[in-house]
């Protein structure tokens, strides 16, 4: 915590103290024991807190640099709370928040500025997340307004038909509003736009959810040429787990608040560990209509707790099947289970973390062994693409106009 | 890092190449592949389609326009914009310098003439008093004018100002201004009116217009405070948050320009209100007074004898409704202009 009182207390000069280079696979954001809670009020002059939704409740985990971290979860875990609570747009409640070994979770003023120069975000609703009443070029312009020293005042329309050109869009439409666009376009103009500022971490949530199958593998493939080209780092907000495996070197999977379970894209699905990533796994759906009828799909029951009410130690065992006494007593914690080796020992919050080998193998060999004959083997998700990129293929033109 | 270079388009397979060695690169490759060239072929088209006039476009074509200079291309086409403009002017000509318009004295009456009709020379006929109808009215323009629009510039400022602030910083700021709104609001406007203008015995228009002001103000504040409430919670104020802009570019540049469309329209139908507003105070003879001329004190005079002659109430009366109408209208206009999604 020390770096983190002198951070607070000496001013940081606008942009100088974040241009140290991190090399690659470093990590460049470090999160730990993050936590957001909502406090529940009651009264109308005198404010009582009676309780708190805990939305983000002792996160941790590293970015580094480079890579795509993918995190998933069902409606409501705190996925978005986190991309918030990263972005300073809400106050941690506790917990740290690194960025290049300087912490940031407390800022203000012009060290805050000068943080979200290198922290920028893609939001979720392309319809939502531009302002109506300006112009492409003016809000792709705004980062530059408000960030004068990025580019001089003459070179900034240029600028901003460089990102447009960047994102694939005719660099002409700087006069456009975002109605007169569709919605595939909208979000590049809001991706031009979290570009702007040469950002060194990107935080996209859930930034093809409101777009049409075919719309989000281009938006998809022009997040991955972005990261090439510009050194990004993202961390990949969905809920959609074949796009997050599609683009993720690692993935988090948060349940309630608390990631269950981090590792890379292989470990997570391929050898899930934990009971609700092998839950979730199983509900993907599999574009194989034999497949499908022989894959074991595990059907959690009852609702997901309320984020103000957890469940005492564990909590996924209200809805575990794996629950024994010990998981209401003993919060289990985000390591590597020591009984595990291989693939199968990466993160996992769960006091009977296993790989569900024995009943997987039927159904997965039998998915395998179709995939194999179309000479797919094993890219599922890149199935569901071709397959969607065929089926919407009249759909396409649409996107032109 | 690199600066925004040029994305080499001729080259497809560039951001494809070094994916993912875990999975079936050549699968994997493919599938990105088809993607990108996907891309590349709408592009094209986008390029192609959309613009058959772009290969000549200059750099000039390309000039960036802000949305009030977009408004104003666009009001300059609109035919109610102008219509209503072009009679603004007139009204405003006519409040300034209405001895351009009559040569005869509103003051200058004959009580041998009281109630009759149009002549020769007085088009608009006589009033009970004797006086021209034709020339009150003119000269009845800057009063009823001038008590409009600075008692609806009044309320719209103070009221989107105060109901603005309250909807943006929300907690405490809010609930003062909300409360101090709800007694102004709780206030009956002709009972506030025979109360504190019979008090005040200055006669003046500014005094008339003050008292508008304070009564009008939380009309505008509470659907100011809304709309800036709605426009907050838009994700573009969050993205723009997140560049680092702070509040006054928020409240400028995202949140004004989206939450001014209905305080324009409630601005100006309350426009016409205030007018008549100000004639009902002054037949309650706490508004203006003689000898000052408007159109409120004229048709609060001529209401008593409209059966037998109305060509007094109906001269100032159509003179108010042409005004009312030419604001509500202009109003409308910008409105429109100021949304893109309407062009």
């Amino acid at each position: 915590m020390t770096d983190g009182a002198t951070a607070l207390s000496a001013p940081v000069p606008q942009g100088a103290a974040f241009t140290k280079p991190v090399p690659e696979g470093e990590p460049i954001l470090q999160i730990r024991d993050l936590v957001k809670h909502f406090p529940l009020t009651q009264g109308v002059v005198v404010k009582k807190q009676i309780g708190a939704v805990k939305a983000v409740d002792g996160v941790s985990f590293d970015l580094r640099k480079g890579e795509t971290l993918g995190i998933v979860g069902e409606s409501g875990c705190g996925k978005s709370t986190l991309a918030k609570v990263l972005m300073n747009l809400e106050p941690a409640t506790s917990g740290s928040v690194r960025y290049k070994g300087e912490e940031i979770s407390r800022l203000s003023g012009a060290a805050l500025k000068a943080v979200r120069r290198n922290i920028q975000m893609v939001f979720q609703d392309p319809y939502t997340s531009l302002n109506p009443r300006m112009t492409v070029g003016d809000i792709i312009g705004e980062p530059y307004e408000i960030h004068p020293e990025v580019a001089p005042k003459g070179e900034r329309r240029k600028a901003v038909q460089d990102l447009l050109d960047v994102v694939g869009l005719n660099p002409e439409y700087i006069n456009r509003y975002p109605h007169q666009f569709s919605g595939g376009q909208r979000q590049r103009i809001g991706i031009a736009r979290g570009l702007a500022l040469k950002p060194e971490v990107i935080i996209c949530d859930e930034p093809v959810s409101a777009l049409d199958v075919s719309v989000q593998a281009q938006v998809i493939n022009l997040l991955e040429k972005l990261q090439n080209e510009f050194e990004l780092s993202y961390i990949f907000i969905a809920h959609d787990l074949s796009i997050v495996r599609h683009i993720s070197d690692r993935v988090g999977v948060m349940y309630l608040g608390k990631m269950v379970e981090i590792g890379s894209d292989l470990e997570i699905y391929d050898h899930a560990t934990h009971p609700y990533t092998q839950a979730l796994l199983s509900a993907v759906p599999v574009p194989d209509p034999a497949a499908r009828q022989v894959r074991d799909r595990i059907v959690l029951t009852g609702d997901v707790p309320s984020p103000a009410d957890p469940p005492s130690g564990c909590r996924f065992r209200t809805r575990c099947w794996k629950a024994q006494e010990r998981c209401a007593i003993e919060e289990p914690l985000l390591a590597v289970p020591s009984w595990l080796d291989g693939l199968a020992a990466h993160e996992s919050a769960c006091h009977f973390a296993a790989e569900r080998e024995i009943e997987q193998s039927a159904a997965e060999r039998e998915i395998e062994q179709s995939a194999a004959e179309r000479g797919a083997e094993g890219g599922t998700e890149a199935e569901t693409e071709r397959a969607a990129g065929q089926e919407d293929g009249s759909a396409d033109g649409d996107d032109a106009r | 890092m690199p600066d925004q270079e040029k994305y080499n388009r001729s080259d497809p397979m560039a951001g494809a190449g070094d994916e993912d060695e875990e999975m079936q690169s050549a699968v994997e490759s493919r599938t990105l592949d088809l993607g990108t060239m996907e891309g590349e072929t709408l592009i094209k088209a986008e390029r192609l389609g959309d613009h058959p006039e772009t290969p000549a476009a200059g750099e000039e074509r390309v000039a960036p326009r802000s949305l009030w200079q977009d408004a104003w291309r666009d009001l300059r086409r609109n035919p109610i914009f102008i219509i209503s403009g072009l009679l603004i002017v007139f009204l405003v000509i006519v409040a300034i310098w209405p001895g351009l318009f009559t040569s005869t004295n509103p003051l200058n009456c004959d009580l041998t003439k009281s109630q009759q009709g149009p002549t020769s020379g007085h088009p608009f006929g006589y009033d009970t008093q004797g006086c021209d109808v034709y020339a009150r009215t003119i000269y009845g323009a800057r009063a009823s004018i001038t008590v409009g629009v600075c008692a609806t510039a009044g309320s719209a400022l103070v009221g989107t100002l105060l109901g603005g602030l309250a909807g943006f910083f929300g907690g405490w700021s809010d609930s003062v201004i909300s409360r101090v709104a709800d007694i102004f609001f709780g206030i009956p406007i002709l009972l506030g009116g025979l109360v504190f203008l019979s008090v005040i015995t200055i006669r003046s228009i500014w005094i008339v217009v003050a008292f508008i002001v304070v009564l009008g103000w939380p009309q505008l504040a509470r659907i100011g405070r809304g709309a800036v409430i709605t426009a907050k919670q838009q994700d573009y104020v969050t993205a723009a948050r997140a560049l680092g802009a702070g509040s006054g570019r928020l409240m400028l540049r995202h949140i004004l320009p989206n939450a001014v469309a209905p305080i324009i329209v409630v601005a100006t139908i309350a426009l016409g209100t205030y007018i008549a507003l100000e004639a009902t105070l002054s037949y309650l003879g706490v508004g203006l007074k003689p000898p000052t001329v408007s159109w409120g004190i004229d048709i609060s005079a001529a209401s008593d004898s409209f059966s037998i002659a109305p060509h007094m109430l109906l001269f100032p009366a159509a003179a108010l409704s042409i005004t009312v109408l030419a604001f509500i209208m202009l109003g409308d206009a910008v409105r429109d202009a100021l949304d893109p999604k309407l062009r």
